[in-house]
């Protein structure tokens, strides 16, 4: 059996050949050369604004030459966190998930840490508010990157008529379209007396006291306005405080006059309590308001979204963002993090904000006065104040600040507005609070 | 035993044969094309069921992270809770409660509808399956249109005659009693149905022997009907049973486990503590939990059937 040898100079000769041919030859580029990128996007309830993502993406991929392939996962009945679950089990599914606020913590582990992407954003963009970093961020590493569709204030969004008329308030003049708010007498002693006024008048505020998330998020806020925390920063139950005990003192009496039925409410209960005329405040994004510009056209004339009052620790508005996060076992990350810089460039923010019809917020500071804000009606201006263009609030989130997957459970538990209810329904203060202290230590499992 | 008949026959022939045509005989067999057109089923079950039911046990043993094993740590923390055993407490009583009127409204319709003539019965048997052929999620959500915290159907009625209005689904008792009130309006069918076939095979000369006897309707039920439909009452029962226990939609889609958790059953609170507030080990504890309970049930209710068809 004969074998050829490959002499020294062969070899370097072979070498040199090869490294010649590489670099003269003409790059070529196949239609997908940086390989595919699978894509699962929350399914947005205004129609049309799934396409400005599709669009967005498509422009992306056709630059970079990725395949893509887009699901829009419906967020009815939990669809997505289901999906986030499986997939993180599975470790396998999308390179870039949609989801909601508390699930980057909850799936730290299995996520792809974006601070190159994050750190360029902020430059870009500005601060995110406190309320991003808090969920999204763990030891200085950003797990996911502040989702504009879907990202929400559930504040307050009020009747001009009825406030005017019962409760002696104009919140037109409170909140100006186009300039700072003049809300300095706008506290939670006005807030309680206004809807103490609204309720003899026949026309309650449709605040839930249910399980859902705008029930949980708009009792956060009046905790957190109170400095009432159930578990501090530090993962200590702080249940059995004099502030604790302020806000439930409060949210007792505010409860008294909100519609009896409240604690059976969910999230579709205050917009129909806004748009059937029933109510004179909800606590929501403009969705009611864009629901009743489509269906009672003379109620979304009266709508006019408006800042929290502020408590004896400030003011508080409840902020629910999502995010995008990218798994850490997803096939192509580096191209999912150019995704997600392109998603969120000003001008792709700016896109959809205005297909969204101002529903959707960025969560950067310099991205708050776009013109959909200004422009959108009628009444017009009547979102303007929508994004807190003056950040004059606190964006925040129920049951923090405690350590982000004990809050989680705090959240989805309801343990706020049950505990208030236990409260509001004859047990004695300390009862409600015994049993609130039970819930959170039962929640401190790791 | 004619199978076995069969069977010993073919192995008596086979001991002259060729070792060649074992292999054809053992594929010709009953019990072997049987095993064979079972086996999809069987792989579908080992699939489904087997493998998420062990996969499921081995969730309820890890930490809340899934990082560390802890055994018995999940179930004996949720023997501390006070919802888990309210937990407990309302799945027992939405399940019998619900399965009880189940049987009672399937029992006495069955005899209304068994005494329809001929055409007429079909109609009648029909109509009345309507609730149990249209997918629970979609009859809940009109049931919750009805129940409407602002806006119920109901209430409006209720409205003409001065009473209410009624929270239907913002108090504890008025919440318990509509989640009941789906479920049974959604499962009485299946009752309905199975007694109704169970009445058609009862022999008409046991009513007629009966009634020579002098026995009135009610003695005709108790030791007629009864006696003769024991069997078919059981197995819907505990089928009912099971399925009620597990109940899911109906909670979910009506109250989400409100008011204060007071109508929460095992399924809604293992997906409110697992998935929605990330404890997946804690949620496949809760489900788990279910095991035991219909297992107990369903010893007590089979053993009393094999013991009657022993009897037989």
């Amino acid at each position: 059996m004969s074998r050829k040898r490959l002499t020294r100079r062969q070899f370097v000769a072979a070498t040199a050949m090869s490294s010649a041919a590489l670099i003269t030859a003409p790059y070529v580029r196949g239609a997908y050369a940086a390989g595919k990128l699978s894509i699962g996007f929350w399914d947005h309830w205004v129609p049309g604004a799934n396409q400005a993502s599709t669009d967005l993406v498509n422009e992306w991929a056709a630059k970079e030459k990725v395949e893509v392939s887009i699901d829009y996962i419906t967020s009815n009945n939990k669809k997505i966190e289901l999906t986030a679950a499986a997939e993180a089990q599975a470790k396998s599914g999308h390179d870039i998930l949609q989801m909601p606020s508390w699930w980057p913590h909850a799936y730290s582990e299995n996520l792809e840490p974006l601070n190159d992407v994050m750190e360029p954003l902020i430059k870009q963009n500005g601060e995110v508010n406190g309320t991003v970093k808090y969920l999204a961020q763990s030891g200085g590493k950003w797990l996911a990157v502040p989702a504009t569709p879907g990202s929400q204030i559930k504040g307050p969004c009020s009747r001009i008529d009825l406030m005017k008329k019962y409760a002696n308030i104009d919140v037109q003049e409170m909140y100006p379209a186009g300039s700072p708010p003049k809300a300095d007498n706008w506290t939670m002693d006005t807030f309680l007396k206004a809807a103490e006024a609204c309720q003899k008048g026949g026309f309650p505020f449709g605040i839930g006291l249910g399980e859902t998330t705008d029930s949980v998020d708009t009792a956060g806020a009046i905790f957190q306005s109170f400095g009432a925390e159930l578990v501090n920063a530090k993962g200590d139950i702080t249940v059995k405080t004099d502030q604790v005990r302020q806000a439930m003192e409060y949210y007792k009496k505010l409860i008294a006059f909100l519609p009896p039925d409240a604690p059976s409410w969910d999230d579709a209960s205050n917009n129909k309590w806004l748009i059937s005329g029933r109510g004179a405040l909800i606590m929501n994004p403009p969705s009611a308001w864009a629901v009743a510009k489509r269906d009672a056209p003379q109620v979304a004339e009266q709508c006019w979204t408006h800042g929290f009052p502020a408590g004896p620790k400030g003011r508080f508005a409840p902020f629910l963002p999502y995010f995008w996060g990218v798994w850490s076992f997803g096939k192509n990350k580096e191209a999912a993090k150019s995704l997600l810089v392109h998603l969120s460039s000003p001008s792709a923010i700016e896109k959809f904000v205005s297909v969204s019809g101002g529903y959707d917020l960025p969560a950067y500071a310099n991205l708050t006065k776009l013109k959909t804000w200004a422009e959108e009606g009628p009444p017009k201006g009547t979102l303007f104040h929508y994004p807190d263009p003056y950040h004059q609030q606190t964006l925040s989130i129920a049951a923090s600040p405690a350590p982000p997957k004990i809050a989680q459970q705090i959240y989805f538990q309801a343990t706020l507005t049950k505990m208030g209810l236990r409260f509001a329904r004859g047990e004695t203060l300390e009862q409600a609070l015994a049993w609130a202290e039970g819930e959170c230590e039962g929640f401190m499992r790791s | 035993m004619a199978d076995v008949v069969v069977e010993q026959g073919r192995v008596a022939r086979a001991a002259g044969a060729r070792k060649g045509s074992s292999l054809r005989n053992t594929l010709g067999r009953k019990s072997t094309v049987a095993f064979f057109l079972t086996l999809p089923l069987i792989l579908l079950i080992l699939l489904l069921v087997l493998y998420p039911a062990f996969y499921s046990l081995y969730l309820a043993t890890l930490n809340k992270a899934m990082t560390k094993f802890v055994g018995l740590g999940n179930f004996t923390f949720l023997f501390k809770r006070e919802t888990f055993w309210m937990v407990v407490k309302q799945s027992c009583i939405f399940a019998i409660t619900a399965v009880v009127f189940k049987a009672l409204i399937g029992f006495i319709v069955a005899h209304f509808v068994h005494n329809i003539p001929g055409k007429k019965q079909r109609k009648w048997r029909g109509m009345l399956l309507v609730p149990w052929v249209i997918p629970p999620a979609m009859s809940t959500l009109a049931w919750l249109w009805l129940f409407d915290p602002s806006y119920s159907a109901f209430n409006y009625t209720l409205s003409f005659f001065g009473v209410g209005p009624i929270p239907w689904l913002g108090e504890t008792f008025w919440a318990r009693f509509s989640v009941i009130l789906v479920n049974v309006w959604y499962g009485a069918p299946f009752f309905l149905i199975m007694y109704l076939a169970a009445l058609k095979s009862v022999p008409d000369q046991l009513y007629e022997a009966a009634a020579i006897d002098g026995a009135n309707w009610w003695q005709k039920i108790w030791y007629v009907t009864l006696p003769m439909m024991r069997n078919i009452i059981a197995i819907t029962t505990l089928f009912s049973l099971i399925v009620t226990f597990a109940n899911f939609d109906i909670v979910r889609i009506l109250t989400s486990g409100g008011p204060l958790d007071t109508t929460h059953l095992f399924a809604t609170w293992a997906f409110q503590v697992g998935i929605q507030s990330s404890d997946i080990p804690l949620g496949a504890c809760v489900s788990l939990f279910m095991v035991p309970i219909l297992a107990v049930a369903a010893v007590f209710i089979l053993r009393d059937v094999s013991k009657r068809g022993n009897e037989a």
